[in-house]
């Protein structure tokens, strides 16, 4: 991000960090308006959390802790080993978003096929409590699902830039602060995930 | 330059402790799969929450390097935590005593 | 006051420097100083579009009924002008202006943090002002819903507030990007020697200001995608016939857009406290209190949104917790009123333009301040609540606050950057034309209030229309005093007197250096030795 003539790998941090909290915070209303409408509509969140798909959200868990841990390595390996290792880690990581996102599109494909998506019929029908909880379903999958294209995008620069050797031992502020990216996405999903999926 | 953040070397974490953190992590979606599985009840959304607390809690410390960063980052991090807990008790001092 | 010294030669200023021509030079630039002139210029522009809308108001007000326009028009109008001065203007308006030009200089730093990311945040600025601009003219013209977008009403509307919204949240990204990057800058940039308990007390009101922007904006960005996804995809989450809750919209809405009066108004704290020291030729009274406020005004504001939603069908005991919160507020705000006003107590003071407009910002701001506690308190706010006393109100704590150390800003800074400055007694007629006409329109609105008219009525009963004449008129006292301000400010940076590197006798850092300054500011990396108010210790008669 610098580019001043003396470099300030902390002070880049930094900056990523209070982006994060930025991140933070975008999500934090969402999560405000979760816990109103979960107050209000106990009922009838646990009856819609028992319809959604556990499978696809546990492994979507695994598959995000497991990228963040490769993304995690790839910081470790700049730093000790060669370039070829970071590379296949970046690799893994965007892989595993991709990964994620498929998911997804499956998941939701299979909802909106049975009539689940914000204003539709069988919704409006139901409780309102019903059409809430998916409501805010939608947006917060969907912004997270956003975060996940963007951070694999990010990572997938920072990984063309480590093979040019632009991003190398001595100067990896970029890798860092794509692997925190990544690691927020990761955070905002282990939220999520109790949230939408395990509540009964 | 500023004297409050000094370290511009990074710590190197291992291989071996960001596995075991894994691991860690992959144990906690798994208890916490069980409990909504097997413990409904009361606790059931503050039981998932500390154990999604648990978990960021890890990926903040290890994966983002939060347990070896200085005095600053810390701080900024506390703050905006308790100003994000701060929003959400206000509204709800409108939300549940309506 | 004298120059003290020579001028620098224009050749070694940033006025003529870099590889590029043109305007290239300019919106490519990623210098700190070229940045701030940018966002100087394009907030201004949209100031004065914004003057221009809120006169037309004033017109259509002038008189019971039909004067100029239709009522679809006059509420595109209200909501066009206070979109366009709270997004376009004042919120962006000291950080980009000013915090570029000056904070950067001050703390001793060639640059901001993020030089590139900086040159970022006014593009996006830009972006997000033409797609407002843009939502004006297209799709079912301009948005009719007030400047806050509140739901279930903006939800429905046919009007095209989809777009309007969006170029909102766009230009809350530049803010957010503006935060990130001063509060970077101020914890890693400082000179050798700039310790926190030196800092000057502008760079630390701009300080707390980016962290409202970094803790607060993102909140009003989700909203904003709340209402678009309300409008497209039909999501309810607001509207009470599908389990929604409208009183969440207004929550969200206000835990940004009360703190962003604290963006608006902590910069202008700032500056205030900058000249009045200059002026009284004294230290300033209370360093560290102030420094403290600026914090405590930013944090304890943060926790006052729901004070606008007393008579909103909110519980009861929120309405207690927000009312103490926003006595609170208050104490801070008067620990800088208190501050300034002793410095000034046995100084000797220059009443040069710069000063005159500060003492109008003490005198503006204590009474929109006052103004502001009746509505904080929950029972008297009962009786004022959406009535013509709240604009009057917020206008004396925005316009009477922040814009006029706004224009002080203008009349203390620019001449550092151009070298040349304006003449003193058409500056001062100005003022005083300003302040007389200021007082008069906007007092007549607090009147207006008590005896109970509605604010963004169209009509009103036959009672009101005297004292709607009297602050028309006053309008156009203000803004016969505005012009006369930049035209002389204008041919006055042009053509006016030359300028020494200290024109005022200040000891911030900013006027240790060559007027204009040059590209990288410091010859060579300054070690502060002094404070920012220790006219001894700079050498300073």
């Amino acid at each position: 991000m610098s580019h001043q003539t003396r470099k300030d790998p902390a002070g880049a941090k930094l900056g990523m960090w209070l982006f994060l909290f930025t991140e933070l915070f975008l999500f934090g209303g969402l999560f405000l308006l979760y816990g109103v409408y979960l107050a209000r509509y106990h009922r009838e969140f646990a009856a819609a959390g028992r319809e959604m798909h556990l499978g696809f959200g546990t492994a979507n868990t695994v598959i995000l802790i497991t990228s963040s841990l490769l993304a995690a390595m790839a910081v470790t390996a700049i730093q000790r080993s060669g370039r070829r290792l970071v590379l296949y880690l970046l690799g893994g990581t965007v892989l595993c978003g991709a990964v994620f996102l498929f998911n997804k599109y499956l998941e939701w494909s299979d909802e909106i096929g049975h009539g689940i998506y914000p204003g539709s019929p069988r919704l409006a029908a139901g409780p309102p409590g019903e059409s809430v909880f998916y409501s805010l379903y939608y947006l917060t999958v969907g912004l997270h699902g956003l975060h996940v294209l963007i951070g694999g995008t990010l990572l997938a620069v920072v990984a063309a830039r480590v093979g040019r050797g632009t991003i190398h031992a001595g100067d990896f502020a970029w890798l860092e602060n794509g692997a925190l990216y990544w690691h927020l996405v990761d955070l905002v999903w282990i939220f999520i995930f109790p949230l939408y999926y395990l509540v009964l | 330059m500023g004297s409050d953040t000094h370290d511009t070397t990074t710590h190197v974490i291992g291989y071996k402790t960001l596995t075991t953190v894994w691991i860690a992590l992959l144990a906690l979606t798994a208890l916490t799969v069980w409990v909504a599985l097997n413990a409904p009840g009361i606790g059931h959304v503050w039981g998932s929450l500390a154990i999604a607390a648990a978990k960021g809690g890890l990926v903040i410390a290890f994966f983002m390097h939060m347990r070896y960063e200085g005095r600053l980052l810390r701080w900024l991090l506390f703050v905006a935590l308790v100003t994000l807990a701060i929003f959400i008790g206000l509204t709800f001092s409108d939300v549940l005593y309506r | 006051m004298k120059p003290t010294d020579q001028t620098m030669t224009p050749a070694a200023s940033f006025w003529n420097d870099t590889g590029r021509s043109g305007i290239a030079s300019w919106i490519f630039s990623t210098d700190h100083k070229r940045i701030g002139l940018l966002y100087f210029f394009s907030v201004f522009g949209f100031f004065l579009v914004g003057v221009v809308l809120g006169l037309l108001i004033r017109i259509e007000l002038m008189a019971p009924g039909r004067t100029i326009m239709g009522p679809q028009t006059y509420n595109a109008l209200f909501t066009v002008h206070g979109v366009v001065m709270v997004f376009l203007f004042i919120i962006p308006g000291f950080q980009g202006s000013f915090g570029n030009l000056i904070m950067p200089i001050q703390i001793g730093a060639r640059d901001v943090a993020f030089p590139r990311l900086n040159l970022f945040s006014w593009w996006l600025y830009m972006a997000g002002a033409a797609i407002i601009l843009t939502s004006l003219f297209t799709g079912g013209g301009p948005p009719d819903t007030g400047w806050t977008f509140y739901l279930p009403f903006s939800g429905r509307t046919g009007t095209n507030v989809s777009l309007a919204v969006f170029g909102v949240f766009v230009v809350g990204f530049s803010s957010i990007a503006t935060g990130v990057n001063f509060v970077t800058t101020i914890h890693r940039l400082r000179a050798e020697g700039m310790t926190w308990g030196r800092l000057p007390l502008f760079v630390w009101s701009l300080y707390a200001t980016a962290w409202v922007q970094i803790l607060a904006t993102p909140i009003l960005g989700i909203t904003l995608v709340l209402i678009i996804a309300e409008r497209l995809l039909g999501t309810g989450l607001f509207d009470p016939g599908r389990g929604g809750d409208p009183l969440m919209y207004q929550h969200l809405f206000w835990i940004y857009s009360h703190p962003a009066v604290y963006i608006m108004i902590l910069p202008a704290m700032g500056v205030i406290s900058e000249i009045i020291p200059v002026f009284a030729r004294k230290p300033v009274f209370g360093y560290k209190m102030i420094a403290f406020s600026s914090l405590a005004i930013a944090a304890a504001g943060s926790l006052v949104w729901g004070h606008h939603m007393f008579t909103s069908g909110m519980s009861d005991t929120a309405v207690l917790v927000f009312s103490f919160l926003t006595f609170v507020v208050a104490i801070p705000s008067a620990i800088k009123v208190f501050n300034w006003v002793s410095t000034l107590y046995k100084g000797s003071i220059s009443l040069e333009a710069p000063m005159l407009f500060s003492l109008s910002f003490i005198f503006l701001f204590s009474i929109g301040g006052l103004t502001g506690l009746i509505q904080g308190a929950a029972a008297t706010d009962i009786h004022v609540h959406d009535t013509q006393f709240v604009v009057g109100h917020f206008h004396y704590v925005i316009f009477g606050g922040s814009g006029f150390a706004f224009f002080a800003a203008m009349h203390y800074w620019l001449p550092k950057f151009y070298g040349r400055r304006y003449a003193e007694k058409p500056a001062i007629i100005a003022w005083a034309l300003m302040s007389v006409g200021f007082n008069i329109l906007y007092f007549s609105m607090i009147v207006l209030g008590l005896e109970g008219m509605p604010r963004r009525y169209y009509d009103y009963l036959p009672e009101f229309a005297p004292l709607n004449l009297v602050s028309t008129i006053g309008s156009w006292i203000l803004a016969s005093g505005l012009v006369l301000l930049l035209v002389n400010l204008v041919r006055g940076l042009r053509s006016g007197e030359r300028v020494g590197k200290n024109p005022w006798g200040a000891a911030t850092l900013e006027w240790s250096i060559p007027t204009p300054p040059p590209t990288e500011n410091f010859e060579e990396e300054p070690v502060v030795t002094h404070g920012p108010y220790d006219y001894r210790g700079a050498g300073i008669p």
